[in-house]
This record gives structure tokens, sequence and C-alpha cells, in this order.
């Protein structure tokens, strides 16, 4: 029983999460300006590692932890790298 | 997803949590689809970074805690780590789109109260 | 003291977090983990940053318990503004508001604050007007939103900072 409503609850978790990048995906695409491109991307990195952090659920491992870490800090780097960008037109002054 | 010994109260807990944290997520995203300005929007993701990711998260630390797969401490690791980080890109983003917006002149923006940026203005040209 | 451990906070918490990272406390581990840390402090030493001094540590607990709180309210407020498909989206504004606040880490802390709210988010801090420039989504609330950063928070943080 718990073993079912485990695996609907993780898999309506997925699906919600990836709808929610659908949404991000749009505002990246439809823009207008490169700032809203810019943190719709942010939103994206969130959800892309909160859905590993499910699939860790899913499997049980610890491998896709460390993964959803690894994209946590790269998407902080790049976001910040960005933003910079967009601030001077240089990412190092 | 091992063992049938699974307790059905953790098992809502867990379903709980992550529906909950991820239905957030969505929402912060559907913000971010219907808001029309970008300082809304930037309101936006922060739903889903504050307690969308703690409920997420939450539901892991439950799930790992009474399966003893192993110890659940990535996820504070993560939390820190997403607590940390997101309102330093935010405030980033949110001042180069103040530079970006007073250079165009462009709607009802604040103007600066930096002499320095002002002069700056006055001589540099619109960003692409 | 200063010249091995220049910042031993920074190197515990260095320490905790190559163990959880690891995720064991064997004493390979451990030396491994200590020796980075050191390294890393050094590291962090050499550019000098300035060191927060915190005069009263028990208002710290009080100020997280509140943003808790607060960050909780928000999120429903501002869940509701995005489902409600009625909703009326032209109620944001910016905010200008005076501090007494002028502690570097004081302001940093209040910043993530304000930011890690939905409702709200810190824009531009003015140094010679010691103001600040937050933009809210529930702009008819402004004194509402004025009072909680001040009374709240920055009561609170320059009880900690002085």
């Amino acid at each position: 029983m718990s073993q079912i409503i485990l695996f609907w609850s993780v898999l309506a978790c997925e699906a919600i999460l990836a709808l929610a990048m659908a949404c991000a995906a749009y505002r990246l695409a439809r823009g207008p300006r490169a700032q809203d491109r810019v943190l719709s991307l942010d939103a994206f990195y969130v959800s892309g590692m909160l859905l590993l952090v499910t699939f860790g659920i899913r499997t049980g491992t610890t491998l896709y932890f460390e993964v959803a870490l690894i994209i946590g800090a790269l998407g902080f780097v790049s976001t910040l790298a960005l933003a910079k960008f967009l601030m001077r037109g240089e990412v190092i002054e | 997803m091992t063992g049938d010994q699974f307790p059905l109260w953790a098992a809502i807990a867990v379903s709980v949590l992550l529906v909950a944290g991820s239905l957030l997520m969505l929402a912060g995203c559907i913000g971010m689809v219907r808001f029309r300005s970008f300082y809304q929007r930037i309101h936006a993701p922060t739903l889903g970074t504050s307690f969308g990711t703690i409920f997420i998260l939450a539901g892991s630390v439950v799930y790992f805690t009474v399966t003893q797969l192993r110890p659940a401490v990535h996820e504070v690791l993560i939390f820190v780590f997403v607590s940390v980080t997101t309102p330093v890109t935010l405030m980033l983003l949110a001042r180069a789109a103040l530079y970006r917006d007073r250079i165009e002149r462009v709607q009802d923006v604040p103007a600066s109260k930096d002499p320095l940026d002002n002069a700056e203005m006055q001589t540099s040209k619109k960003p692409s | 003291m200063s010249r091995v451990l220049p910042y031993p906070l920074l190197t515990l918490s260095l320490l905790i977090m190559w163990l959880l990272l690891q995720q064991s406390a064997s004493p390979g581990h451990i030396l491994l983990g200590l020796a980075i840390a050191l390294l890393a402090s050094r590291a962090m030493a050499a550019l000098q940053p300035e060191k927060p001094r915190v005069i009263r540590f028990l208002p710290i607990f009080r100020l997280a318990g509140r943003a808790v709180v607060d960050i909780m309210a928000s999120n429903i407020a501002v869940s509701k503004l995005i489902l409600n498909p009625n909703s009326d989206m032209t109620k944001s504004g910016f905010l200008t508001v005076p501090l007494e606040l002028k502690h570097r880490f004081g302001l940093a802390i209040l910043s993530c604050i304000v930011t890690a709210t939905p409702g709200s988010a810190w824009l531009e801090y003015h140094p010679e007007e010691s103001e600040v420039l937050i933009h809210v989504l529930d702009i008819e609330n402004d004194q509402e939103w004025i009072d909680t950063l001040k009374y709240r928070y920055e009561t609170l943080l320059l009880e900690i900072f002085g």
C-alpha cells in the first residue's frame, strides 16, 4: 500500500516539477529582455535540482544528491556571471 | 524503493511534503509567466527556493531516515547552499536590471542617487 | 591562534562540510578535511575580510524565528496572488526605506532576509542617505513593509551588531 502511494506521489512530484520547468522555459524563450531570460534560467536550474532530488528518492542512491549539489553550484555561478555581464558588459572587470 | 515494511504514515508524510514542495515551485514558475514586469517576476522564483525546496528536502529526509538506506545529510547541505545563494543571485540580477533600465530611461524606474552613475549615463550608449 | 587559525569558525564549518560530503567520520577523513579547511582559511586570510563583531548572541535566534515565520506567511500570500486568476497584478511598486543600521554584516543579513521573502526584493542601498530601495508585490500595505523592516528586523540587528 505505502509502496503504491510513494510510487505515485514521486511520479506526481516529478510531473509537476517538469511542468514548472516548462513554464520557466516559456519565459526563457519569450524574454522580452535579457534579464528576464537570466531570471528564468535560474528558476529552471532550481527546478532541475529539485527534480534530481526526487530521482534520488526514487532510486535510493546518493549519486543524484551529489549531482543536485553540482547543478545548484553551476546554476549559481552561471547566473552570477550573466548578471555581471548584463551590468557592465564584461564578466571580469 | 525497497522493502514492503515501509510504514503507511511515513509514506503519506513523504507524499504530502513532495507534492506540496513541487506545487510551490510550480506556483513560482506560473508567476514567472503571469507577471507583467521584470521587477514583479523577480519575486516568483523565491517561492520555489524558500519553502518549495524545504518541503522537498524534508520529504527526502523523512524517506531516507525511515528506510535507513543512508544518513540524510546531503539535504542539509543542499538547503544551506540554496538559501545562501538565491538572495545573492536575485540581488545582483535586480541591480543589473535597474542599471540597464536607467540607461534606457525605461518606464517608472526610480532614479539613481549616485552622482557617478548619473554621469555615466549621460555618456554611455544603449546596451543591446 | 591568529597565525595558525585565522578564522576558527570558518575552519570548523569547512571541516563539517567535508565530513558531511564524505558521509563518514573516520580518522583519515578528519585529517584530510582538517588539512583542506586549514589551507582554505589561510587563503581566506589572504583576502583580509573584515571580521564580524557580534555583541549579543541571543537575538540571532529570535531574528531567525521571525524570518522563518514571515517567509512562510509571504509564501502563502504570494501563491494566492499568483494562483488566483482574478487577482490584480498591478499593485506592485518600489519603496524607499530609511535605515539606521550601518553595519555591513547587518545590512548583508537584512538584504538576504528581504530578498528571500517572496513578497519583497532588495534592490539597492544608498550609503550616503542610508536608504534602501526595495520592490514589493503588495504596495497597498506599504507601511506594513516598512514597519516589518524597521521594527521586526532592524532593531534586532542593531542589538546583535551594536
